[in-house]
């Protein structure tokens, strides 16, 4: 898909796959053919660029046809190279540029908790952590945190890398945990690749009632082409034809070693 | 004839005056008794921008978050797409001023009916100085798809302006000044958004004005009648959309425009006119405002006297226009 794009944002929407899958077919209540249904749960990319790896995954929970990935990045797609909530039923966002994600987020989560008596729903936001450089991420955490919106559930992609290079070379994070928790969040740090860790956090985070969760996890960029892990490289660029066959067959070695569970094909 | 009903005692010495926010203040807590779904959000100044009548009437729906401009528009548009209608109110240096990104992207582009509320905009924010005078707010705003733009004339227009956005389901931004300005309006004027309001008749040049400056402009088509030159004021509090109809039709019968705004004139109401007339008719333009520079500390009246912004320095202007300009008349 991002191949035939020609452009886009190939290794974070790898590292993403296992926790954007988890919301999909488990985690989230949610309905594809009633994208509006009102009683729904909410969840936003900040990180719009890594929308590949939702793009792909509602595809294949049923929100449109497979074959309209194809159309990804190109003129008068419903599929643009950065999410827009007009353009496809079943985003509840527009993203792209970085630290806003979390404010909104914040907005929905507070109306849920005091203004609509809507505890049984909660709003899923997932960053990047290079993202975090952005200031308006603190100014969101510091009000989730006063509010103490417990219906919030944040997700930080940590997959240590951003365009020009190591998050920790660009623009220190660490101590990461500590931030959060001085603003008043819980915190949980998982394996974003262990999918029952993945699910354990969601759900210790849905139990959590008195503060915002957020989840740190720890992610391998380009997870699962072993040319691309870990490269930093791989942020900003697509892959080329004979990139993505190999790719793709790295990724089919995997078959049948992840328990794909009930939403098996 | 202008069917408008101005103030009769318009011309008065002692003619009211009241800060233009102060009607935002009294027409936010109306909708808010009007529609359980609004919402205002402030950024630590809830008081300066008279969201405090709401926040006294309605706690339960006033959400304070302190001195964070970005998170306060971002969290309206959350707010907005769970289907609440937030008022974010701050100053316009800020917001728009800081968090311009975030209302193009998560509220403009995402199309969510948030209202940006953006108090102490133009010079008049006095001894503050440059840093707290809006002045490109209008342009900045009048760029962004979806955006609908209102500049009131005053405090009565204000608090009806308010109650519009309340109900038109689209982004929206309302400028609001500080000072005290006089009132030139009736409860009884119309207000509707996108239209333009012809307050007084004339012939010889259209003076075209939004928000306080408006005041400004009758008081220099007295002075100019004095001087005979006949001088038709368009009040235009809907900078987007403009009302191209009644500008154009008022442009055709006097063949020369003033613009004047208490704004940059780059991107302003004059950018905007300026724009409409290269499009249809290239009619003869005086833009007055702010021209390419910053503000200073000063008392508001002198401000407005210094950069040239008061009835007595518009009329001489538009004097030394009307002697250079001649009128332009379509090809027949």
């Amino acid at each position: 898909m991002l191949n035939i794009a020609g452009s886009g944002h190939t290794a974070g929407s790898l590292g993403l796959a296992d926790i954007v899958a988890a919301l999909y077919f488990d985690v989230l209540k949610i309905n594809p053919e009633k994208p509006d249904w009102a009683d729904r749960d909410i969840f936003l990319l900040s990180n719009g660029h890594t929308v590949p790896v939702q793009y792909a995954t509602m595809a294949e929970a049923g929100f449109f046809p497979v074959a309209e990935l194809k159309t990804l990045r190109k003129l008068g797609s419903r599929l643009q190279g950065h999410p827009e909530r007009t353009k496809l039923p079943g985003l509840e966002n527009t993203s792209g540029p970085l630290g806003s994600g979390l404010s909104q987020a914040s907005g929905m989560a507070y109306s849920f908790q005091y203004l609509d008596d809507a505890k049984h729903r909660f709003v899923y936001v997932i960053m990047g952590d290079g993202e975090l450089d952005e200031g308006n991420n603190w100014e969101a955490a510091m009000f989730a945190g006063k509010y103490k919106l417990s219906q919030l559930i944040a997700v930080v992609d940590r997959n240590n890398i951003q365009i020009d290079g190591n998050t920790e070379d660009v623009m220190p994070l660490e101590d990461l945990r500590g931030k959060w928790e001085s603003f008043g969040w819980h915190v949980i740090e998982i394996d974003g690749h262990n999918m029952e860790s993945i699910l354990d956090a969601f759900s210790m985070a849905r139990a959590i009632t008195n503060r915002p969760s957020v989840i740190i996890a720890h992610t391998i960029p380009g997870k699962g082409v072993d040319f691309m892990e870990y490269d930093y490289k791989w942020h900003g660029v697509a892959p080329n034809s004979q990139q993505a066959a190999d790719a793709l067959k790295k990724l089919h070695t995997l078959d049948g070693k992840i328990n794909t569970g009930d939403n098996a094909r | 004839m202008s069917d408008y009903q101005l103030n009769p005692k318009l011309y008065d010495a002692d003619v009211q005056q009241e800060p233009i926010r102060a009607g935002f203040g009294r027409g936010l807590k109306a909708a808010g008794e009007a529609d359980k779904n609004i919402v205002a959000l402030c950024a630590d100044l809830t008081e300066s921008t008279q969201t405090h009548l709401f926040a006294e009437a309605f706690p339960d729906r006033f959400i304070q978050v302190g001195i964070a401009e970005q998170n306060l528009v971002a969290v309206a548009s959350g707010l907005a797409a769970v289907g609440k209608i937030p008022f974010a109110a701050a100053y316009a240096a800020f917001s728009p001023g800081r968090n311009w990104e975030q209302i193009k992207t998560t509220i403009a582009l995402n199309d969510q009916p948030v209202k940006i509320i953006s108090s102490h905009a133009g010079v008049g924010v006095g001894p503050d100085g440059a840093t707290h005078q809006m002045l490109e707010d209008i342009a900045m705003m009048r760029v962004m798809p979806n955006m609908i733009v209102i500049v009131p004339g005053d405090s009565i227009e204000a608090e009806k302006a308010t109650m519009a956005i309340a109900k038109n389901g689209k982004p929206s931004y309302l400028r609001l000044a500080r000072p005290k300005t006089p009132i030139f309006s009736t409860v009884d004027s119309p207000f509707k958004i996108g239209h333009a309001y012809k307050l007084l008749d004339g012939d010889d040049v259209t003076l075209c004005g939004t928000g306080a400056t408006t005041y400004q402009l009758l008081v220099t088509a007295k002075i100019l009648e004095q001087n005979g030159i006949s001088a038709e004021v368009l009040h235009i509090p809907t900078i987007k959309p403009l009302d191209t109809v009644t500008i154009l039709a008022s442009a055709r019968k006097t063949g020369r425009l003033v613009t004047a705004e208490e704004a940059q004139i780059a991107g302003g109401l004059g950018g905007a006119i300026a724009e409409l007339m290269g499009d249809h008719m290239p009619t003869p333009i005086l833009r007055i405002g702010i021209n390419d520079r910053y503000g200073e500390s000063g008392e508001p009246d002198e401000l407005f006297d210094h950069f040239g912004l008061t009835a007595e320095h518009i009329a001489k202007k538009v004097e030394a226009f009307v002697q250079d300009k001649p009128q332009y008349h379509r090809v027949k």
